[in-house]
């Protein structure tokens, strides 16, 4: 059984709940074990990174330390801002003398070993690779019954390091979905910004890339979209309503993780529909209850 | 201080350079230093020791005061070693008895402190008065060469140096892999900035290779191994079998059209797989030799050994198609070696940002180039993909894997000009309107800027600005069902969109996948992007650091027809120059064994550059080649019993070299 350190980061304990919830049970029907890094911290990512380097690597490096200091020797992080920090934090120290020096100087401080080389991992990543489409596929107990899907992989998770997919057009998402028995279009935006925090910061920008995404997702015939990364996620599905000339758009935006529980067998209660904001009414024919599968059936 | 020339009676001159060297180093004080050395028996100083007056002095000097050793300080040993062993020999002396100093590169060019620089040179040339009492006569070896030429490659590199050198009566070897020669210009449709077309002017060519007696053609086939030396290189080919022997067909084509395969289902490899081919075929109508080829892959009687085979009826009592046929081994002897292998373009599917393989209606250039051709695959109606639609507005992107960090750095020097010429082509077939992406318009031949102004003037729009992808991504209805170009004006200062029917990938111009393995067989080097590497950039652009191995055309990097041509008559003339001088003479600085010492070991033979090491069997010994060992000396700092020596750096040569420069007398 594999058996991987695991970094959840604010956002699955926040406006990712379900990303965590879905993770966790699609982990656990294949056989993968998540052991969760005791007392980690804030990974470092954008903010911290964009005005304090320094303090971004000593952040992230903390939980690396922690991690090795648990046995592990990869870690894995589902939400793409961490993947990105944390690899990054990898690379330089490795890369960098002056760097892994800083980086060195303030574990010894906090009385932590310092960091040895720590694989970081996606899911799309670890899923595809450890496991396999075939062995997903082989695994799936439900067939798929709702619509086409979109998926898209956003920014962080692809560049500049490109272990998970291909950076420009990437795949493995689509075929772990298919694997999943469902169907998903081929669109051009699958790496284009959602905006980051750009929805926070001036909204009608980020709103304007967001609708991008989603018109030309629904143009190329797709009933929802896939993610792999919490603030895409969050950025798709909160602003729906503020779209398409005031008449807004009503379309799912699900963790891949999701549609994966979903045809593993996961209860439906496990995997976090509950924290949908858009496109209920489309989630409760696709995701039905249990009792219903048993009606149909 | 003996040798057998009885004392010693050395020649010392420095020279000014002008002011070179003069304005750095006291020349004066360095030749009054050096006549108190024992051993000198004439020093002096002088303006320029490479004029006339300069080297009759050193040849009076010789006669008058009977010097048997010269030492001269001057330039780098690149510049006028030549001179100055010439004047050695003229006044009447061996010309290896001259020691020549760098006191210009090493010393006043690199130094501002005047006293500094001045007692360098005295301990510089102090070495070389210590060392040139050392040194031996030695005598140039020469090798004659065979005037027979191999050439590879039978694009029009090939055929210009094959054509070039057989009308001077050589005879000429000419190899190339594919069914037919022509190359890549054959695939043209017109060259750029005339107009004319590629095939008017290259198949009159191609024909007279075939015809030439002194031209010996084998296609599919390819060079196997080349071993020996400048002059004297065997040479083995592979003839790949085409199962129809060239003596015997006709070129009747008959065959063909009798294939069981009523229709031609097979990609077409010429027309870029935009048309079809049967399993028997000929590559394009004006191919030479005019002998169809069957692809094993796709004939039945291949696959299944069961076909009706009504290509054998057709052929009848010639009997030249025969499924047994095998490939032939041919072994020459050639005394110079052309390199003319070409190129490959670009993989347009390395960059996926511009959607080739996605979007059926992205192209390469070389496919349009078909597309266009009123012998291509659909007689030069240009079809969108489902090869029925014209385009009406077409997107052409420049520099597609070129000048680019992330596929290929170099400019690929003929894709500004070829899109234009495309341009102008496209407009002409289908009236629909033309957009250039570039980042430069890079138009440096004669005629080039004029055609560029032609173009503009034809109202083909030119944007500048490197696209950042092709995508069929919809804005608003007028994107519908288009590609669209999504580019930076960067004359603009805005991010455009250009929505188009067809877009056209320029792709660039890089070494052939196989290049290393040639450059292996060829013993020859490549530069860091792969193509093979002159000899000189500037000096000798078609020799290689191999004596008697030339290159001409792409293979040595992107050019177009004209400088390919220029090039391919170069490195003829360059091979035709060793030819007609009979032999070359070898410098002698070659490494040789103590035969007594060598202990066997065969340390030296992996790691000579230049495979002049062999190692005797019956003796036991390791032996040199003078004539293949280019004096680099790896192999006698790798002795590990000092029983391998070189010519000129004997041991105690260098030795009283190192004295010298380190004892101050």
């Amino acid at each position: 059984m594999s058996e991987y350190a695991y970094f959840p980061g604010c956002s699955l304990r926040a406006t990712g709940m379900a990303y965590e919830k879905s993770l966790l049970e699609v982990f656990r029907i294949l056989g993968l074990k998540l052991n969760e890094i005791e007392d980690w911290n804030c990974c470092g990512a954008t903010s911290y990174m964009s005005i304090d380097e320094d303090a971004a690597f000593v952040l992230s490096a903390r939980n690396l330390a922690l991690a090795a200091k648990q046995g592990a020797s990869e870690v894995v992080a589902p939400c793409s801002a961490c993947y990105l920090v944390l690899r990054k934090t990898e690379d330089y120290a490795t890369r960098y003398p002056t760097i892994r020096k800083r980086v060195d100087e303030a574990l010894q401080i906090a009385e932590l070993p310092p960091i040895d080389w720590m694989k970081v991992r996606h899911p799309v990543e670890v899923l595809f690779n450890d496991v396999g489409v075939g062995m997903v596929k082989a695994k799936t107990v439900r067939k798929w019954q709702g619509g086409k899907l979109a998926c898209y992989y956003g920014c962080q998770m692809l560049r500049p390091y490109y272990e998970t997919d291909r950076p420009q057009d990437p795949i493995r998402m689509d075929e772990l979905m298919h694997a999943a028995g469902a169907t998903t279009i081929q669109w051009a935006l699958k790496t284009k910004c959602c905006g980051g925090s750009l929805t926070g910061t001036i909204r009608e920008v980020g709103v304007r890339l967001n609708e991008i995404l989603i018109a030309e997702a629904v143009r190329k015939g797709a009933e929802a979209i896939v993610t792999c990364c919490p603030l895409c996620q969050f950025n798709l599905d909160a602003y729906q309503r503020e779209m398409n000339g005031g008449r807004g758009y009503d379309i799912p935006i699900l963790y891949f993780t999701q549609v994966l529980g979903w045809a593993l067998g996961a209860d439906r209660d496990k995997l976090g529909f509950q924290h949908s904001i858009a496109g209920g009414k489309v989630l409760k024919q696709w995701f039905p209850a249990r009792e219903e599968v048993m009606a149909n059936a | 201080m003996h040798d057998q020339n009885g004392s010693v009676r050395i020649g010392v001159y420095i020279c000014h350079c002008g002011s070179n060297i003069g304005s750095v180093v006291d020349c004066k004080a360095v030749s009054e230093y050096i006549a108190t050395l024992p051993g000198v028996v004439v020093s002096r100083d002088y303006k320029y020791m490479c004029s006339e007056p300069g080297q009759e002095m050193l040849e009076k000097d010789i006669a008058e005061h009977n010097l048997n050793r010269i030492v001269v300080a001057s330039c780098s040993p690149h510049l006028h070693e030549h001179t100055f062993r010439a004047a050695t020999a003229k006044g009447g002396l061996n010309q290896y008895f001259m020691a020549m100093v760098n006191i210009r590169e090493h010393d006043s060019w690199v130094h501002t402190d005047k006293r500094a620089a001045t007692r360098k040179a005295q301990d510089l040339v102090r070495a070389a008065v210590a060392r040139v009492a050392k040194q031996k006569p030695l005598d140039k070896a020469r090798v004659d060469i065979d005037p027979k030429v191999l050439i590879v490659g039978g694009g029009i590199a090939g055929i210009h140096a094959a054509l070039t050198l057989a009308n001077a009566g050589k005879k000429v070897y000419l190899v190339e892999r594919a069914p037919t020669i022509g190359g890549h210009m054959a695939k043209f449709d017109k060259t750029f900035p005339t107009l004319d077309c590629a095939a008017c002017i290259l198949t009159p060519k191609m024909s007279a290779v075939r015809a030439h007696p002194n031209i010996t053609l084998w296609t599919m086939a390819e060079v196997t191994s080349l071993s020996g030396y400048v002059g004297n290189y065997d040479v083995q080919v592979t003839r790949h079998t085409r199962y129809i022997d060239e003596d015997l067909c006709a070129g009747c084509l008959e065959c063909i059209a009798a294939c069981v395969y009523k229709q031609a289902k097979v990609d077409d490899e010429f027309n870029e797989g935009l048309g079809k081919r049967k399993p028997i075929y000929l590559p394009f109508p004006q191919a030479i030799p005019q002998v169809p080829v069957i692809d094993r892959e796709t004939c039945i009687e291949f696959k299944s050994g069961k076909c009706k085979k009504t290509c054998l009826e057709a052929c009848g009592e010639r009997h030249a198609i025969n499924f047994k046929l095998e490939d032939k081994v041919e072994n020459v002897r050639v005394g110079t070696v052309i390199v003319a292998t070409g190129f490959q373009t670009v993989d347009a599917k390395r960059l996926p940002y511009y959607g080739y393989g996605v979007y059926p209606n992205v192209f390469t250039s070389l496919e349009v180039e078909r597309l266009v051709n009123a012998s291509g695959p659909t007689a030069g109606e240009v079809y969108l993909r489902d090869g029925k639609t014209h385009p009406k507005s077409v997107g052409i992107i420049h520099c597609v894997g070129s000048r680019d960090e992330k596929t290929n750095k170099w400019c690929s020097r003929v894709c500004c000009m070829y899109s234009l010429k495309l341009a102008h082509l496209l407009k002409e077939h289908t009236g629909a309107e033309i957009f250039n992406f570039y980042i430069d318009m890079r138009t440096p031949g004669k005629g080039f800027e004029e055609f560029y102004q032609r173009l503009l003037n034809e109202g083909v729009h030119c944007i500048r600005g490197r696209v950042a992808e092709v995508t069929d991504w919809a804005l608003n209805p007028s994107e519908e069902g288009k590609l669209v170009l999504r580019v930076e004006d960067t004359l603009l200062g805005v991010v455009r969109r250009i929505p188009v029917d067809m877009v056209v990938l320029s792709v660039g111009l890089e070494p052939h996948k196989d290049a290393q393995e040639v450059r292996r067989l060829f013993n020859i080097t490549c530069s860091t992007e792969g193509f093979f590497l002159e000899r000189h950039p500037k000096l000798a652009p078609v020799n290689t650091f191999t004596d008697g191995i030339f290159l001409a055309g792409c293979c040595q990097g992107p050019k177009d027809i004209p400088d390919t041509v220029a090039q391919a008559g170069a490195a003829a003339a360059e091979a035709m120059a060793l030819i007609d001088a009979g032999y070359v003479e070898q410098e002698p600085n070659t490494a040789y064994v103590i035969e007594e010492d060598c202990s066997g070991c065969k340390t030296c033979v992996p790691l000579c550059p230049y495979s002049a090491i062999a190692f005797r069997e019956d003796k036991r010994k390791a032996e040199v080649n003078p004539v293949l060992c280019k004096g680099c000396g790896t192999c006698v700092a790798a002795c590990p019993s000092g029983s391998l020596q070189q010519h000129l750096f004997e041991d105690d040569e260098i030795f009283a070299e190192i004295e010298g420069v380190l004892v101050h007398a």
